[in-house]
């Protein structure tokens, strides 16, 4: 049988390595929050072939309009979103007639969204609420499922400790998405996140419930053989339902699925990957050190394990 | 290995045929045979949300301080205005939703022109009859008048503004019709008066006869007609300047009055059509693209078994499309990755149970037992795993719907639903399918068909 958890310490270093870059640009760029969470509005419009207003310009009608902090991008499709403060409808209707004379065509709204401060704030606090509910709600759920094994706590703790894992993960994609493509961490962003959270845990309840059920007919064996023999028995599982249906799913939603799901079907890739990941590089590796108290050994002293 | 497997196939044929029913029609009728009376009837179409097809949504929030709770049922009653209003518009399908408690979230699909519709929804319209004397203004002039909604009379201020009386408000008004006038060109509003005002009405025209009353909305003229006679019985009309339209929308905020909570508009969306239209195609072409490479995995692996999981899994997406159509979900762009999931969530189910049946085989049991042992064995980690899938989906539900956040809202509700679905057919269908395949069956050649 393949020795999967005697190199634990080598999953370890390599969650090491996939969280920290991202989370690097996020401490340095800041957090590349949304309107939804901030507030202020995004205007996307096309104009007419050969008639579109420079930057300059829709600065300039911004500005008479009284907002002053407008950012014009241009994308590759060609339309132009101009990024700036809350715009009430009546400010909107003026910045667009105004941009209709100037530029003396038709210009076409592709979207528009405007989100007031005081929401966005409440949008941003009670969003870290959700995730905090469903950590408590996840940690309570698994306990009482396994109230019949030995430390039935130490498997929701453990679930969790990897399920902070999958959201470092998604933060540490966020990072590097935010600041190679100008990703943003907006309301679709927190849905993807709470699905990973929420099959973060399918994933890790399907190794525990298999080392619940050998727990009990193959007790006489070394707890961390027992562990490494219910991750083999699940391994062919965890592939054929994680890399061949789930990933499939959405790498072909991410390739072909358009732009506003692709950053959300990146996401989710990158999110419910690391999901079956973490349940059996790092949640089952916790579990045994947990046992064996390993962190006695970390620092040169006590005997090895 | 399965008792009864006939009741099973009857059972999932029934499921199966109500659920082709409600996909491949828009409307459900169950008509009385003998009568031919309808005695059952729902309208199934699909809704497409506006990601998907374009439209403006707008986030309405009750204008009054922070701190202070909103009343009793206004909000209920401020939506059913707001509804009512933009219904009468001839906007369709729009929907308006309660959010949180001081929030009121407004769909309006396929809608382009967005200033008339947050015009119609932000509209007190307090209509007022006022006696301008001999004074006949023009359309759209603002008049002062002695009346104000907190109940204080505005009083004459010297070398001011003159203020005008009014007689009385649209309060009094009991219905409104709107029809076309006698020349047919132009259309008129007729309205009747509750007995209360029928009597300040009649005694004000018989004793005015040959002046101006002054129709207001908002303290704007609509209209200012001379008094021709006087008018007992409290039924009049107002004619100006009105299309069908207009007048319609005239009447529309006669008959529904003012808020019972000031709104305010704090968050608007608007996404133009070409957008939608492009998510929709690329999206399911993504899933179907998607879905063909994963039922391709799922029969060169699973064999036999992996044939029986692709036709249970599409028996789960015709009822899972059934339901979402009888409960008008809305499906929106991240619905449909929630739904992808969820299937996600079916094949994960059937793949633990076939990952065990492979197991039990190749530990030597025979077929009967290993098909046994692989639903027992598979179920507590296939419950528990969904369980927690289904509590964060309820979690993100009770977040979405506070914020009026749809697309939220749309990926839990049809994830969860998925979810549930999907644990139906793998535990079910699944397992009755195999039961019947292997009756008129036996494969010897493990191998082969099961792919150990």
């Amino acid at each position: 049988m393949i020795d999967i958890l005697s190199k634990r310490y080598l999953y370890f270093l390599l969650s090491f390595i996939i969280i920290v870059p991202g989370l690097v640009f996020l401490a340095v760029d800041g957090l590349p929050l949304s309107i939804d969470f901030t507030g202020g509005s995004l205007f996307e419009i096309t104009f007419s072939d050969g008639q579109a207003l420079d930057t300059e310009a829709i600065n300039a009608i911004y500005e008479e309009a009284g907002i002053d902090d407008a950012q014009v991008t241009t994308t590759d499709t060609g339309s132009v979103i101009i990024r700036s403060s809350f715009l009430t409808n009546e400010v909107r209707d003026q910045i667009l007639t105004a941009m209709k004379s100037e530029a003396g065509g038709d210009v076409t709204v592709i979207s528009f969204d405007s989100v007031g401060p005081t929401i966005g704030a409440q949008v941003a606090s009670r969003a870290a609420l959700a995730v905090g509910v469903a950590a408590l709600g996840v940690v309570v759920y698994i306990t009482l499922a396994f109230r019949k094994v030995q430390n039935a706590f130490r498997y929701g703790v453990c679930a969790v400790i990897a399920m902070a894992h999958d959201v470092a993960v998604v933060f540490s994609v966020a990072g590097i998405g935010a600041r190679f493509f100008e990703w943003q961490i907006d309301a679709l962003f927190l849905t993807a996140l709470l699905t990973v959270i929420g099959f973060s845990v399918q994933d890790k309840v399907v190794v525990f419930d298999r080392i619940r059920e050998n727990a009990t007919s193959l007790r006489r064996l070394e707890y961390e053989t027992l562990v490494n023999h219910s991750i083999v028995q699940t391994l062919q599982r965890s592939i054929n339902t994680q890399l061949m249906t789930v990933e499939f799913l959405l790498l072909s939603l991410a390739l072909f699925g358009g732009v506003t799901l692709q950053e959300f079907a990146v996401i989710l890739l990158v999110g419910l990957l690391s999901g079956t990941y973490s349940s059996i590089f790092v949640a089952a590796p916790i579990l045994v050190l947990w046992e064996k108290r390993e962190w006695s050994t970390w620092f040169g002293r006590g005997a090895s394990a | 290995m399965i008792r009864n497997l006939t009741n099973r196939i009857i059972l999932i044929v029934l499921i199966l045929t109500l659920a082709l029913w409600v996909d491949l029609s828009d409307e459900i009728n169950v008509l009385n045979p003998v009568s031919n009376e309808a005695l059952f009837s729902r309208n199934v179409e699909p809704r497409l949300g506006l990601d998907l097809q374009g439209g403006l949504q707008v986030l309405l929030e009750a204008d009054i301080p922070a701190d202070q709770q909103v009343e009793g049922d206004a909000m209920e009653i401020a939506r059913d205005i707001v509804q009512q209003r933009t219904d009468a518009l001839g906007v369709n399908e729009n929907v308006i939703q309660i959010a949180g408690d001081r929030r009121i979230v407004g769909e309006f699909p396929g809608l382009e022109d967005t200033e008339s519709v947050l015009a119609t929804i932000q509209q007190t319209g307090l209509m007022e009859f006022v006696d301008t004397g001999d004074y006949g203004p023009e359309e759209g002039t603002i008049l002062v008048t002695d009346y104000s909604p907190t109940g204080q009379p505005v009083e004459a201020v010297e070398g001011g503004e003159t203020v005008y009386h009014t007689i009385m408000t649209g309060a009094e008004l009991d219905s409104v019709t709107v029809s076309p006038d006698q020349l047919g060109v132009n259309y008129v509003i007729n309205f009747v008066l509750k007995s209360e005002g029928s009597q300040v009405f009649a005694e004000h025209t018989g004793a005015n006869v040959g002046k101006f009353l002054t129709i207001t909305l908002d303290k704007q003229v609509i209209s200012s007609p001379v008094i021709q006679d006087r008018i007992d019985g409290g039924q009049g009309s107002i004619s100006g300047n009105f299309t069908a339209e207009s007048a319609n929308a005239f009447a529309v905020q006669l008959r529904y009055g003012s808020l019972p909570v000031p709104l305010k508009i704090v968050e608007t969306r608007i996404i133009g059509p070409t957008l939608g239209a492009d998510s929709l195609d690329k999206s399911l072409r993504a899933g179907l693209i998607g879905m063909a490479i994963v039922a391709l995995f799922m029969i060169l692996y699973y064999r036999l078994p992996g044939i029986v999981a692709v036709l249970s899994i599409l028996i789960y997406a015709t009822i899972a499309f059934a339901v979402f159509k009888w409960f008008h979900f809305t499906l929106t762009l991240p619905g449909i990755a929630g739904f992808l999931l969820s299937t996600g969530a079916a094949l994960d189910a059937n793949i633990l149970i076939f990952e065990r049946l492979k197991e039990e085989l190749r530990n030597g049991k025979n077929l009967t037992q290993a098909v046994d042992q692989g639903w027992t064995r598979a179920w507590s980690s296939i419950r528990d795993s969904n369980l927690s899938a289904i509590i964060t989906s309820l979690i993100l539900f009770w977040f979405g719907s506070t914020f009026g956040a749809t697309i939220v809202k749309g990926f839990s509700l049809t994830l969860a639903l998925g979810v549930i679905i999907s644990l139906f057919t793998a535990i079910y269908v699944t397992r009755t399918l195999l039961a019947l395949f292997l009756k008129g069956f036996k494969p010897n050649n493990y191998d082969l068909w099961f792919g150990i």
